[in-house]
């Protein structure tokens, strides 16, 4: 069965070629995934692919870019036990209060 | 016998086979032939290492040209208009086959 990322040739619709600014968590994520596959070695460029592909398509269209790679990201590190469900939604819970009281 | 299976120039064919996992070799391509553009070199095999394994033996990448024409039947382009996709070698077999 053909999987829901595999989208080559099929009608796309218009392309999006306005300028886009990457977010400061964008770049974060960015750095995050090189210092993770490339220094500390604990993933590979084809697991977050393997990730990527295993999002579920909703999620696999509604995130842009680098959403994909947060998830894909969180997803593998708690697959390997580098970090457990529980403590990144707690880190999860944290952040958000932490940007709700700042606004 | 040569390090590569197919040499440049050879013409093959993507194999048809729909395994899930980490697969790079796109659907619209399986079961159509190409020509050997180029040898890109041997790499760990993707499809392994997306589950944390070596990959090894490395597998040889082939550049191979397939005619837009001979992927999509109703492509309007001129005739002679062409793709190349890079494939690993256990996806790859001799034409005709």
């Amino acid at each position: 069965m053909k999987s829901y990322h595999d989208i080559g040739g099929e009608p796309g619709g218009e392309v999006d070629q306005t300028h886009y600014e990457y977010s400061l968590w964008e770049l974060r994520v960015d750095a995050m995934l090189r210092l993770l596959s490339s220094k500390a070695k604990v993933m590979t460029i084809d697991e977050l692919r393997r990730g990527i592909e295993t999002l579920g398509e909703d999620r696999y269209d509604k995130e842009r870019y680098y959403g994909k790679w947060a998830y894909s990201i969180a997803a593998l590190m708690v697959e390997k036990g580098h970090i457990t469900q529980n403590e990144l939604d707690q880190r999860i819970e944290q952040v958000r209060e932490r940007m709700e009281a700042s606004l | 016998m040569s390090e590569h299976r197919f040499t440049v120039g050879e013409r093959v064919k993507v194999d048809t086979r729909n395994p899930s996992g980490h697969i790079r070799t796109p659907i619209y391509c399986r079961g159509h032939e190409g020509i050997v553009e180029r040898i890109c070199g041997k790499f760990p095999n993707p499809e392994q290492l997306a589950y944390g394994k070596d990959g090894l033996p490395a597998q040889t990448l082939y550049r191979v040209r397939f005619e837009q024409k001979s992927l999509w039947p109703s492509y309007s382009g001129p005739s002679h208009d062409t793709i190349e996709i890079e494939i690993y070698d256990h996806w790859l077999e001799p034409a005709g086959s």
